[in-house]
């Protein structure tokens, strides 16, 4: 591997989000764990909308639905060994495993018939299924409602790791957020991937060469929200909270900000944007109140002038490095 | 079953669809001339609200303040186009999708900055403020007969220009393919400044229409919004008619679903379980009713291109 | 000055051979402050700020710093907030919460977290109830009440068919609850409308005047009680219908409603008049500070600090006393804009209800007016599920 500012900095991330509950600790600001626990798990979502709107092509306005049932799982999950005593309910591991199968099924019936439209009417569809299911959420009473269901107890891992303690979460979510990253790595330097990327910049002549386009797709889409709705069961652990807004299409168009103010389509984009996204809102809202005024045009501006994101810009500065320094580079090599 | 409730209802749903309607035409426009998804529709909706609350205030008088609202609206919305906008006709829909965004979240704090957090009112004149006796004995509203009677007034404008002058030959034109109407040697700049300030006039008027049912208040445009964007899928992007029925579809849709799903659903369910689940569902209605269409007719009921 | 100094020195920094210096008293107020809800959350800061002025903004020797938060009326955004003051902020107190549904989704965050958790309007079943908890007070009442003591109103009125309409969300189904659980005539309709998304009211005032009933019965705060009143009499329905309401008409509400709202009724368990002397001096003070009646949510926050000062006063500033703090507050030995009340088992208020009428003052603004008592210090229906006893 080759050191570029680009690749230091993202080194400096990952190292720094792995410290960040021994900081905390140290400095006795405990906030900034759970804070930064926000961050991974937002990251994990990034990441795996990502798959299909950076890689893919695919711009799904309702990425958010997979979050809100994998939280649901948890919630629902927790609610009926609390109040029923049905304690197996609330095991972790069927709690994901429940996420990966009803999140794959969503996938799949939301992937196969928006996938049939492309364009506007893509975009408006999946966000069509995710307000029905919002709503689904809202009408069902008995788990809450609109009010939503508050967790009496985080999720119960067979005392492998006790998530009740907001740092053994934390490593939690970190650990997966690195799966996440391994796994879409794997996928998108794999054929799978450079077909799924190929159908991106020109459908037509992947079609033509004779590769089943839709069903590839179909397959990249039930992999992201699957991949979501693993992130959903955590962040339901994370707040102790699940109510309909987390599959509200505001809460889909921050993970698309996400993803696109980190840098769409390389694999630690999404990363930088969740955690960038979340560090503005919570240091500029610290600021002033009015820090949507600052944010607004910020991304106007990123949208504009900065077309790779984040991580665009330091692709940029790495140029404007290896120009700059060509002695140094002689000498390292 | 009561007819004259049905009749009422169906006269609610009605109103509900012109708003959409008003909000519908000038998105649909934009969107099928510019090709631009433009989010920040809501925000100009907002605008429209707030300047006739303000100017109903200056003046005094809800007619001369509403009149007043609809061009300061226009000019308005033809400077964030010259501004913000005319660089992302040429960007993908994420980008604009992301940029219009941005400018939401900068409305709504404009607006605090300068209106407040709390929200406006915007008064009736006696006249408008009370009910008027229908025929069989159904009382009305009267306000929002007047806003039915506004936006039948506003779609018959909207189809004589789009159908009947030269500037409506361009829009139609434009809308069908874009860049045959660039090489006729039209000026394009001009022509997509002025369809923006069109619709931004159109989604003000939908807004100050709107501000005496619904309070003035910071993000208002939001939620409409994500219903005018089924409305124009479902109508067929750049279709004015497709908007028209899609509107009046959506609206009749939501409002009857409202009001008899209740007792639909209270039939096979317990009251209890009929009345929680019933307004949720009645909003999902319209969902579904986009997600049926696309997956029969994936470009909405009235494609206007010729593909 | 330098008493100034010491005080602004962070905690925790020890003083060697000086006494120790009382804690700055930390209160987190969790509010809404923006949007069409954002007025409420301000008269409720007028009130907080009144009530620092009223202490000399010390309680007993220690200076207090306020934390205001803004929930932006969504459960997520103050249970957010909540974990930031409890995490961040450390305070010792969080407070404020007007909606039921965000003061359930932050009660764990503060409950058995440390530090108390006093609730300054909303109060949902459980809270009182099953989920009592010795940090857990209030200084408003428990929803059910107010709309119970409407039902006994209703059934003195001589109601037989009855029209109900809240939003739906916790609060709105409590108060829905409280009012069936003591009329004693027939529901012909009930609609639950969505909370706080839906403003247009057209669909569901259509089906009252199909329905034909006795009265209608409202619970809609903020805004949307505005909104209410102002589409019920555009329908003609106002003088045809008459038309009963809680949480609905407030000191906020009633300069924008006007003679909308005239003659119109209505169960509380305070007014701007009611004859004491700790609230003639609150409302008076409140009007001359902003220039408005205080709402009963103000009158609430009021209480709030005034309870906390109680607390913090007779453990001597001593924050780490929680259980003396605790004690103290169960006598709500303070003076209370309600006047003299207990505290229940479950840490609510047993309290008066009364009946209220919106009547125009000397001074042509419209406020309103105590009619009769409904209830002698009623205890809410959930204490009985409260496991705590003291």
């Amino acid at each position: 591997m080759k050191w570029s500012p680009r690749i230091i900095f993202i080194v400096i991330l990952m190292l720094g989000l792995g410290v960040v509950p021994l900081l905390a600790d140290y400095f006795g600001e405990p906030f900034y764990t759970v804070m930064f626990s926000r961050m991974l798990i937002l990251s994990i979502g990034a990441v795996s909308l990502n798959l299909i709107l950076g890689f893919g092509g695919m711009v799904s306005f309702g990425h958010a639905v997979y979050l809100g049932i994998g939280s649901y799982m948890v919630g629902i999950g927790t609610m009926h060994a609390v109040e029923d005593g049905i304690e197996w309910m609330a095991n972790g591991f069927l709690q994901i495993a429940l996420a990966i199968v009803f999140s794959a099924l969503a996938g799949l019936v939301i992937g196969a018939i928006s996938l049939r439209t492309r364009g506007v009417y893509f975009i408006m569809i999946t966000l069509a299924f995710s307000q029905m299911l919002y709503y689904v959420a809202v009408g069902n009473e008995k788990y809450g409602g609109d009010d939503g269901l508050s967790l009496y107890m985080r999720s119960d891992f067979n005392g492998l790791i006790d998530i009740s303690n907001d740092n053994s979460l934390y490593y939690l979510n970190f650990v997966c957020l690195l799966l996440s990253l391994y796994l879409s790595h794997r996928l998108i330097n794999s054929r799978f991937g450079m077909l799924i990327r190929g159908a991106k910049s020109n459908e037509q002549r992947m079609r033509a060469i004779g590769f089943p386009v839709f069903r590839y797709q179909l397959v990249a889409f039930v992999i992201a929200g699957t991949i979501c709705g693993i992130a959903g069961v955590l962040s339901a652990n994370q707040t102790e909270f699940v109510n309909p807004s987390v599959m509200h299409w505001t809460h889909s168009g921050e993970l698309i900000i996400m993803t696109v103010l980190g840098g769409l389509g390389t694999l630690f984009g999404p990363v930088i944007g969740a955690v960038a996204f979340l560090f503005l809102e919570e240091f500029l809202s610290g600021i002033t109140e009015y820090w949507q005024l600052f944010f607004g045009p910020m991304l106007v501006l990123v949208v504009i002038f900065a077309r790779g994101g984040i991580d665009g810009m330091l692709v940029g500065l790495d140029q404007w490095w290896s120009r700059n320094s060509p002695v140094k580079n002689e000498e390292v090599d | 079953m009561n007819w004259t409730l049905l009749l009422e209802q169906t006269l609610n749903g009605f109103q509900f669809g012109i708003l959409l309607f008003l909000l519908a035409a000038g998105l649909t426009l934009i969107f099928g001339i510019m090709d631009l998804i433009n989010l920040a529709h809501g925000s100009l909706y907002m605008m429209g609200a707030y300047f006739a609350a303000t100017f109903i205030k200056w003046t005094g008088s809800f007619l001369l303040g509403a009149i007043l609202a609809i061009p300061a609206c226009m000019a308005f919305g033809m400077i964030v186009e010259m501004i913000a906008l005319r660089t992302l006709y040429t960007r993908n829909h994420l980008d604009q999708v992301l940029a219009t965004f941005g400018l939401i979240l900068f409305f709504n704090e404009f607006v605090r900055l300068i209106w407040g957090p709390i929200g406006l009112d915007i008064p009736l004149p006696e006249v408008l403020n009370g009910s008027v006796e229908l025929f069989l004995g159904i009382r009305y509203p009267a306000f929002r007969l007047v806003i039915i009677a506004v936006g039948i007034l506003v779609a018959f404008l909207l189809y004589l220009l789009v159908s009947r002058t030269k500037l409506g030959m361009l829009i139609r034109a434009g809308a069908s393919n874009r860049k045959m109407v660039g090489a006729l040697g039209v000026n394009i700049n001009l022509l997509y400044t002025f369809v923006f300030g069109l619709g931004a006039a159109l989604a003000g008027l939908a807004g100050l229409m709107a501000g005496p049912i619904m309070t003035v208040e910071i993000g208002m445009g939001e939620g409409i919004l994500i219903i005018t964007l089924v409305v124009i899928v479902i109508g067929g992007v750049g279709s004015i008619k497709g908007a028209f029925v899609a509107a009046l579809l959506v609206g009749l849709i939501d409002t009857v679903g409202r009001s008899f799903l209740p007792d639909i659903l209270g039939i096979f369910f317990s009251n209890d379980v009929a009345d929680t689940a019933a307004p949720a569902i009645s909003s999902m209605l319209i969902y579904l009713l986009m997600a049926l269409i696309l997956a029969f007719k994936p470009q909405g009921l009235f494609p206007p291109r010729g593909a | 000055m330098r008493l100034g100094i010491l005080g602004t020195l962070s905690i925790g920094v020890l003083l060697v051979g000086q006494v120790a210096l009382a804690e700055t008293v930390k209160i987190g107020f969790v509010t809404t402050l923006t949007g069409g809800a954002g007025a409420i959350g301000n008269d409720m800061r007028d009130a907080v700020e009144l009530a620092l002025d009223h202490l000399g903004r010390k309680m007993g020797n220690s200076d207090v710093k306020m934390f205001y938060e803004d929930d932006t009326f969504k459960p997520a955004v103050g249970k957010q907030k909540t974990e930031k003051l409890v995490k961040k902020d450390k305070v010792h107190f969080v407070t404020g919460y007007i909606w039921s549904h965000v003061l359930m989704a932050s009660r764990n965050s503060v409950v058995g977290k440390g530090p108390f958790m006093i609730t300054s309007n909303a109060g949902p079943g459980p809270v009182a109830g099953k989920l009592c908890h010795e940090d857990f007070f209030s200084t408003s009442w428990q929803n059910d009440q107010t709309t119970m003591a409407m039902g006994e109103v209703l059934n003195q009125l001589g109601i037989k068919n009855l029209y109900i309409m809240a939003p739906n969300y916790a609060a709105g189904k409590g108060m829905v609850a409280g009012v069936s659980r003591t009329f004693k005539g027939n529901i012909v309709g009930k609609d639950m409308t969505k909370f706080p998304a839906q403003l247009d009211f057209s669909a569901e005032l259509a089906k009252i005047r199909a329905a034909k009933p006795d009265a209608v019965f409202v619970f809609y705060p903020g805004k949307h009680g505005i909104q209410f009143f102002k589409q019920f009499s555009q329908a003609g329905l106002k003088g045809t219908i008459p038309l009963y309401s809680a949480f609905t008409v407030d000191s906020l509400s009633l300069p924008r409603l006007k003679d909308l709202a005239e003659g119109s009724l209505m169960t509380q368990f305070w007014a701007p008049d009611l004859d004491n002397a700790v609230n003639k001096r609150f409302v008076a003070d409140y009007r001359k500070k902003t220039g408005r009646y205080p709402t009963f949510y103000a009158a609430q926050s009021y209480d709030t600090i005034m309870l906390i000062n109680s607390a913090v006063t007779a453990v001597g500033g001593n924050m780490s006393n929680k259980d003396g703090m605790r004690t103290a507050m169960r006598k709500a030995n303070f003076p209370s804009v309600r006047g003299p009340f207990k505290y229940g088992n479950n840490h609510f208020p047993i309290q008066n209800f009364y009946l209220r009428k919106v009547i125009k003052d000397a001074e042509g603004n419209y406020t309103t007016t105590i009619i009769k008592t409904v209830y002698t210090d009623h205890q809410d229906p959930y204490a009985k599920d409260c496991k705590m006893s003291w």
